[in-house]
């Protein structure tokens, strides 16, 4: 289980205010023209405090990565705000994000395309070392490797070896010690367990606890899996097409979801006992996610909400603050 | 903790000098045939830059009486037409051939992989100007290109090098951009882009080192091409202007005229390029597989 939650007076490290991500879809060969656009991110607001892990899930291309990679400022962010350690780093350019770009890294999903084969690991341990100027010349250099690959429970002689020469689980640990490096106030991980075996999993799941616990870490967490998410979050944030439905501390998630499709992901998970999974309800949600290019109207869960009601087709529910510092976009909570 | 110890010696040993020599040791330990191909590059090179001192006779001494004469003890390659001994001639010709083969194939692999990475990394609209550059360039026919820039510079070594090597440096950086197209999606150029890593880092550091197998392909392909285009050229006197000898002249010039007559004078070129290209060709892919990290102790 995660460490003790950091209360509420502890310092934002992110905060997000209506972040809108839209791709445009262009058609025709010559005359380029702008026919619609994929809402990818439709309006999402969270705050990550220092010491928090933010567990972000939902299905496949409900936005959840797209979110984290516009936190990053690696793609063009349509509108709304992305405020970093105080600073409005939304229409930062490359030189201005450079600074910034050393507190905060991510951990990426594939284990093995995220390290580059022609570098050994300590050159990728290294780099941001050398992107960056770390004091004190080689010595200092090679001293620094080490230390980052005892911390993630590597061997400093692997330093010289290529990353071809480890297991997945291995890897991901070079991409943690890379990701370290700096010693960044914000890890951004995208899914870094679900390439993994089970076994490597709960490992890796592990060793960010125990670096979260040692240097006081923040992470947001993307995950698709509500248990991995479940382990390892203080709060939860739950998308679906674009948009978070649902956020709320992990007690509260899991002992009371409020939002149907929150309710019906839960209900989703399996339960390792036939007796207790025979004899539960069984809520499935049915039909498919809808096109993004084309959100519906009302509350975008309306055409596969179980409990949907006339206002839902018609009005979006807002964002609802409940006690308990969650808050729920449903107009069975309003 | 010995394990500590161990990598903090090797490591200033490894680092300086010994890595060229310790390159060669693994090239003739683990590729047998690269090294073969590179033992006989190193002698066509030798026997180039000697070639004053290694060829019985000068590339352009006439022996009437001699002419047409098959491969003897006197003559060991045969003579020409004109009584020119074949040995002394192919010698000279690796001189010009080899310097021309590889340093037009060098250039243009310079000029592909430049174009190539950054037009295949940068994308966009620099990327959509850039190709239909290439497109149109290559779809001039080469052959009136060479024939309008020599008739204005002159023939000559240089002009057929610069020419040679922009023309297929161009039409190749096709292959090199498709290349970078799929490496520059990798996660750990985005690591890198995220970490904040420079422009000319990323592409020297991420995206060089892991297109290098078609690069040292391309190179390789390269230099047999440039040396049968030289002779092309050679043959419409725009090459290198007799009597200089290269390999592509004496094959295309007196080696075609009396093929039936006197074979050796096609033979001995021809062998001379067949075996410079095979042996580059096998070097290339040996190094092709030196250089990569996953084949190492792979046959």
């Amino acid at each position: 289980m995660p460490s003790s939650a950091p209360d509420a007076s502890s310092e934002t490290v992110l905060e997000v205010r209506d972040l809108k991500v839209h791709f445009p879809v262009m058609a025709g060969a010559v005359m380029r023209k702008q026919v619609g656009s994929v809402k990818a991110v439709d309006g999402v607001s969270f705050t990550v405090r220092r010491g928090e892990t933010l567990g972000l899930v939902g299905e496949s291309g409900c936005g959840k990565s797209t979110t984290g990679l516009a936190v990053l400022k690696m793609l063009d962010i349509t509108s709304g705000h992305v405020v970093f350690e105080g600073e409005d780093i939304t229409n930062h350019d490359r030189a201005r994000m450079r600074p910034i770009r050393r507190r905060m890294q991510m951990v990426y999903q594939d284990p093995f395309g995220s390290l580059n084969p022609r570098m050994k690991v300590s050159e990728i341990v290294g780099e941001p070392f050398e992107v960056h100027g770390l004091p004190g010349g080689r010595a200092a250099y090679r001293e620094k490797v080490a230390k980052l690959l005892d911390m993630v429970g590597l061997l400093p002689d692997m330093a010289d070896r290529y990353p071809h020469e480890f297991s997945g689980g291995q890897r991901q640990r070079i991409g943690i010690a890379r990701a370290l490096a700096l010693e960044p106030s914000l890890i951004l991980c995208d899914e870094p367990v679900s390439a993994l075996d089970v076994s490597i999993q709960a490992q890796v799941v592990n060793l960010f606890q125990e670096l979260q616990e040692r240097l006081g870490l923040t992470y947001v967490f993307i995950a698709h899996d509500l248990a991995v998410v479940r382990h390892i979050s203080h709060r939860i944030a739950v998308m679906y097409l674009g948009r978070i439905v649902e956020i709320a501390s992990r007690a509260e998630l899991y002992a009371r979801p409020l939002h149907p499709y929150t309710q019906a992901l839960l209900a989703a998970i399996p339960i390792p006992d036939p007796e207790i999974e025979a004899g539960r309800p069984q809520q499935i949600i049915t039909g498919e996610v809808p096109s993004a290019m084309r959100p519906p109207p009302g509350c975008r869960f309306h055409t596969r909400c179980p409990q949907a009601m006339d206002v839902c087709k018609t009005v979006d529910p807002p964002m609802r603050e409940m006690e308990g510092g969650r808050a729920v976009a449903c107009h069975l909570h309003q | 903790m010995v394990t500590v110890a161990e990598t903090t010696v090797q490591a200033p040993r490894r680092r300086p000098s010994s890595g060229t020599l310790h390159f060669i040791g693994r090239l003739f330990r683990d590729k047998p045939l690269g090294a073969f191909g590179f033992v006989i590059c190193a002698i066509f090179l030798f026997c180039g830059i000697f070639a004053d001192v290694l060829a019985p006779y000068g590339y352009n001494q006439i022996s009437p009486i001699n002419r047409l004469k098959p491969p003897s003890e006197r003559f060991w390659l045969g003579t020409d037409n004109l009584g020119r001994d074949m040995l002394s001639r192919c010698l000279y010709g690796a001189q010009l051939s080899v310097i021309i083969g590889l340093s037009a194939a060098a250039l243009a692999t310079v000029v592909s992989v430049f174009i190539g990475i950054v037009s295949g990394y940068l994308g966009g609209k620099f990327d959509m100007v850039m190709q239909r550059f290439v497109d149109a360039w290559m779809s001039f026919p080469d052959l009136i290109i060479l024939i309008v820039v020599v008739s204005v510079v002159g023939p000559g070594m240089g002009p057929v090098i610069v020419l040679l090597g922009l023309l297929y440096g161009i039409a190749g950086s096709r292959i090199i951009r498709g290349a970078v197209l799929s490496v520059r999606e990798n996660a750990y150029v985005h690591a890198a882009q995220s970490t904040g890593a420079s422009l000319p880092r990323i592409l020297w550091r991420h995206i060089l080192p892991n297109v290098m197998a078609p690069v040292i392909v391309l190179f390789t392909t390269r230099v047999g091409a440039v040396i049968l285009a030289e002779s092309g050229l050679a043959f419409l006197g725009l090459g290198v202007p007799p009597p200089a000898p290269t390999w592509g002249g004496m094959l295309s010039g007196s080696g075609r005229s009396f093929m039936y007559l006197a074979p050796w004078l096609a033979l001995a070129p021809g062998l001379c390029i067949t075996i410079v290209v095979y042996a580059i060709n096998v070097f290339g892919d040996a190094l092709r597989d030196l250089l990569d990290p996953r084949m190492r102790g792979s046959r």
